[in-house]
């Protein structure tokens, strides 16, 4: 038998022609879940499979492709799509955020600031952020067509009663242009404005679930909260143990059994950037 | 401000059919503001279905049922969805036997009482807190309460809890489905104390199921007595419970006062 | 056509023919080996082993032969296999904290003391066909000669240096995080004599001890598919992968005689620590809880839905709302293991043709009266419900 063969960045034409038509339509109606025929890809469910098929399904062979996975290309499934990627699409990787055309992402936005014709591509596990409140995908696609969305506050309301605050820490809920409620993936909250009046298109793919969506560049993105109970991001009370940027989302690194600990850039490009050259990170 | 002479609700024929079998058959009645219906009978007579039916929460197959609004009496029949989901949770009210299928049990008592507010667009957490204290209060559950669930209420808590969640937001018209079904005769009492005294204070319109005449002697003004799907007498509570024209009313009647 | 005859035995006879021809296949192919199963379907045998409670890969690999791959069958005949064994006593708690590691990953930390050991896995391949099983390539890499190359993910640059130091052990995830006392205890050790399900029949409540040990034989894919369950809110609880590690343990046997313990050898298991989070509750502070999993051989989907359905059987215990069918112990345990549930489905291929008889025999008469009666109505009815229109 012999080994079959693929087309460029894996997925046949058509199947990459209907899935640019589910992006166009996510683009026009910003933060609605389109409901797209993901197909079977070669890396399990949950394991990005929806922002790998958008990646396929966009990049062309002059694309310059990012992958990050908690913020970092050397964890073990950024490096395995990285691979796929430049395996099936023969296109150029880079970990630099800044030369990157297109970064597809799971659970961070990087910390240098996205510019203008850059994608980012969301890999997203359960896109409906009204899911926990109803299980049931008839309930939540009706209460999306009547901006049923008290509930949700029901949610942030409980965190405020129990805890004092909001105790929602990722996959914060949003407002997108004013209309749809959006699940943001599981980022953690840190990284919600970012996406708001972003000039870089963001794309969203929930391969198990069959879901597209997008927000456009430009696009008003508004964390849900109480007008007494503003919306906050974690604030760090200290900074990167490797390069010393304050300001920026921190991993909690165990050094021994005894509690010790020390904190890093969770973006490990931003990090090795600043340790290469700290000057000039701190001036950019 | 509505007339008190002019109908708030107007049903018309309200039919009902399960595939072949009649639940519910040409039933015709008006209620007015401030108004109290009780609707009895044994069970299977039908008065569970014509109350889904009254309050949208079934279709009808025959018939009609139109209600006040903006000065308008207006067929039910005609609401999209989403003015049906307001019109429940803003001006209607609906009281479930079982208060776990009107409550968010595991959902604190002050977000259970603040759902309908902030569903229709408060947006201010102290101010919410406050409203769900101040009818905690009123439906006499303790305001140290208000962050437990009510899963650790008792059953009279938590049919209390039911009005509070309904009350909020000042409806017109509240449904209650035998409210005190399954509680306690002390716990019943206390309950319908406070039911009648919300109904008066608040002008509230109600249309109650109940089997249990004494409920309705207490609360309601009038009567409709049901059977197999049809309401066979209706008229004035004191009139209907004394003087019972029909046979099956007087049976009824006569069965209470025996017991 | 097909005539309900007597004399089958004849019939039956010759179907168990077929059978043994068809399970041989063609004979211009080699027949199977037993190493050749055992060798390089290991998972196949790792899952019979775990769900036929029977760790013997030799056994397993012959169930799997003889049922023609067809696992929950293989499980079937380890099961039967197994009830006729004696038992002359009960080993010691495994302490899979002394593992020989092979593979080891959290998702919590991105390194810990030990690091993240990645191991035989599927996770980090492209699941392209025929692209990992060229032969020419794994003859290569197995006669390499010497030690593979160290599957070890680079961690943070100060703990590198750590972990070349004598004390580079490998913590449970789950104690760094109970330092803080941000983790519940783990179960106190009891000196009560845990269940056992194939002794004892399941009786409900079921305590977490037994409810653990139906789910390590429960079926791998009804796990799965109440794991996922939860994770898409039916019963959702929030779950971390605190910890994955798969590697050999030691079997110990103390025979009372000797008053000291013996090792009997060496399994391998795959244990996983689910880290859920967890807002507290009337008997409970806020911290993570835990669900645990723990099987024979290498099947980290096995544990882990093992995990997360522990944990979500714990709702009683924690004050949680039972609301998903992966929270109602009754339910899950119930229908969990698959020679049961094999057993029952299949059962319908057995002959009913007396009940059917009777059915059939009552659907007549329904249907009589039923037309009898919608006739009567049809009759009455139609005039008056035009009247009313």
């Amino acid at each position: 038998m012999s080994a079959p063969s693929y087309n460029f960045a894996y997925l046949d034409e058509q199947t990459k022609r209907m899935i640019r038509r589910a992006i166009l339509k996510a683009i026009a109606v910003p933060g609605y879940q389109v409901p797209f025929a993901s197909r079977e890809m070669p890396m399990p469910y949950g394991w990005g499979t929806g922002g790998v098929q958008i990646t396929a399904s966009i990049i062309g062979p002059k694309d310059v492709l990012k992958v990050i996975d908690q913020g970092s290309d050397d964890t073990t499934n950024a490096v395995s799509i990285r691979a796929f990627f430049a395996k099936v699409a023969s296109v150029a990787v880079t970990t630099r955020t800044r030369e990157a055309d297109i970064i597809q992402t799971r659970h961070r936005i990087p910390e240098t600031p996205l510019a203008e014709g850059q994608i980012i591509v969301f890999q997203v596990p359960i896109p409906e952020p009204l899911r926990f409140l109803e299980p049931r995908e008839t309930e939540t696609r009706l209460m999306h067509a009547l901006e049923d969305y008290g509930p949700m506050h029901i949610k942030l309301y409980e965190d405020i009663a129990r805890h004092g605050h909001i105790a929602t820490t990722y996959a914060y809920p949003v407002r997108v242009a004013g209309r749809y409620l959006m699940d943001p993936s599981p980022t953690p909250k840190f990284d919600n404005p970012k996406m708001h009046i972003s000039p870089a298109l963001q794309l969203f793919g929930a391969g198990r679930e069959k879901r597209i969506y997008a927000i456009p560049p430009n696009t008003e993105v508004v964390s849900l909260d109480f007008e007494d109970h503003p919306f906050e991001v974690q604030r760090f009370d200290r900074t990167c143990a490797l390069c010393g940027a304050a300001g920026v989302y921190l991993d909690e690194v165990l050094t021994d059994d005894k509690g010790a600990r020390m904190f890093v850039c969770s973006d490990t490009d931003h990090c090795e950037c600043r340790q290469a050259a700290p000057r000039l990170a701190e001036g950019a | 401000m509505t007339p008190r002479n002019t109908p708030l609700l107007v049903a018309q024929g309200v039919t009902k059919y399960y595939g072949e079998r009649l639940a519910c058959r040409d039933v015709s009645f008006a209620i007015h503001p401030g108004e109290v219906i009780a609707v009895v009978g044994e069970s299977g007579s039908g008065k569970t279905t014509l109350l889904a039916l009254l309050s949208q929460r079934l279709k009808l197959s025959a018939g009609s049922v139109s209600y006040r609004q903006n000065g308008d009496l207006r067929d039910l029949d005609g609401l999209t969805e989403a003015e049906r989901r307001r019109l429940q949770r803003t001006d209607w009210g609906f009281v479930h036997q079982d208060p776990r299928e009107g409550l968010r049990m595991n959902v604190s008592a002050g977000a259970n009482v603040g759902e309908r507010l902030m569903a229709t667009g408060w947006r201010h957490y102290g101010r919410i807190r406050n409203a769900a204290r101040e009818w905690l209060t009123r439906v006499e559950i303790d305001e140290t309460r208000i962050d437990d669930a009510p899963l650790s209420f008792s059953g009279g808590m938590r049919q209390r809890l039911q009005m509070a969640k309904n009350l909020v937001t000042h409806p017109r018209l509240v449904f209650m489905d035998e409210p005190t079904g399954g509680l306690d005769v002390s716990v019943q009492a206390r309950l319908l104390d406070l039911i009648r005294a919300l109904v008066a204070d608040l002008g509230l319109a109600a249309i109650i199921v109940t089997h249990d005449l004494a409920v309705a002697r207490l609360l309601s003004h009038r009567i409709l007595v049901m059977k197999n799907g049809e309401v066979i007498e209706a008229g004035l509570t004191d009139r209907v419970l004394d003087d019972p024209r029909e046979a099956y009313t007087q049976l009824l009647v006569s069965s209470v006062l025996a017991a | 056509m097909y005539v309900a005859v007597k004399g089958g035995e004849k019939a039956i006879a010759a179907a168990h023919e077929q059978l043994s021809r068809a399970r041989r296949g063609d004979r211009a192919f080699a027949e199977l080996e037993l190493a050749q199963i055992r060798e390089q379907l290991a998972l196949a045998v790792a899952r019979v082993m775990s769900e036929a409670s029977l760790y013997d890969a030799e056994l397993a690999a012959l169930a799997i032969k003889q049922s023609r791959g067809d696992l929950i069958e293989a499980i079937f005949l380890a099961r039967a296999y197994r009830t006729t064994l004696p038992r002359f006593g009960e080993s010691l708690p495994i302490a899979t904290e002394r593992m020989t590691i092979k593979r080891r990953i959290s998702a919590c930390f991105k390194d810990m003391p030990g690091g993240q050991v990645l191991g035989p896995t599927f996770d980090y391949t492209h699941r392209l066909l025929g692209e990992m099983g060229k032969a020419a390539d794994e003859e290569n890499v197995a006669s390499k000669p010497g030690v593979p190359a160290s599957c070890k993910m680079p961690g943070v640059a100060h703990l590198e240096s750590l972990a070349s130091d004598a004390t580079a052990s490998c913590p449970r995830v789950a104690k760094l995080l109970g330092n803080e006392a941000l983790i519940e205890e783990p179960p106190s050790p009891s000196h009560a004599r845990p269940g056992d399900i194939t002794r004892e029949p399941l009786g409900f409540p079921a305590e977490r001890d037994v409810r653990l040990q139906s789910l390590a034989r429960g079926d791998e894919g009804f796990l799965l598919g109440l794991a996922y369950s939860t994770q898409r809110g039916f019963g959702r609880t929030h779950p971390f992968a605190g910890e994955i590690r798969f590697g050999n343990v030691e079997v110990e046997f103390e025979a009372p005689e000797l008053g000291f313990s013996v090792p009997l050898g060496e399994i391998e298991v795959t244990e996983c620590d689910m880290v859920n989070q967890f807002r507290g509750s009337a008997n409970a502070p806020p911290q993570f809880t835990r669900g645990y999993g723990l099987v024979f051989g290498q099947s980290e989907r096995k544990a882990m839905s093992m995990a997360l359905v522990d944990r979500a059987l714990r709702a009683r215990e924690l004050g949680e709302e039972i609301t998903a069918p992966a929270q109602d112990e009754e339910f899950v345990l119930s229908h969990s293991d698959n020679v049961q549930a094999t057993g029952f489905v299949e059962h319908l291929k057995l002959p009913h043709y007396v009940d059917f008889q009777a059915e059939l025999f009552l659907l007549r008469q329904l249907r009589r009266e039923w037309e009898e009666r919608h006739a009567a109505v049809t009759a009455t009815q139609q005039p008056s419900r035009e009247a009313a229109e």
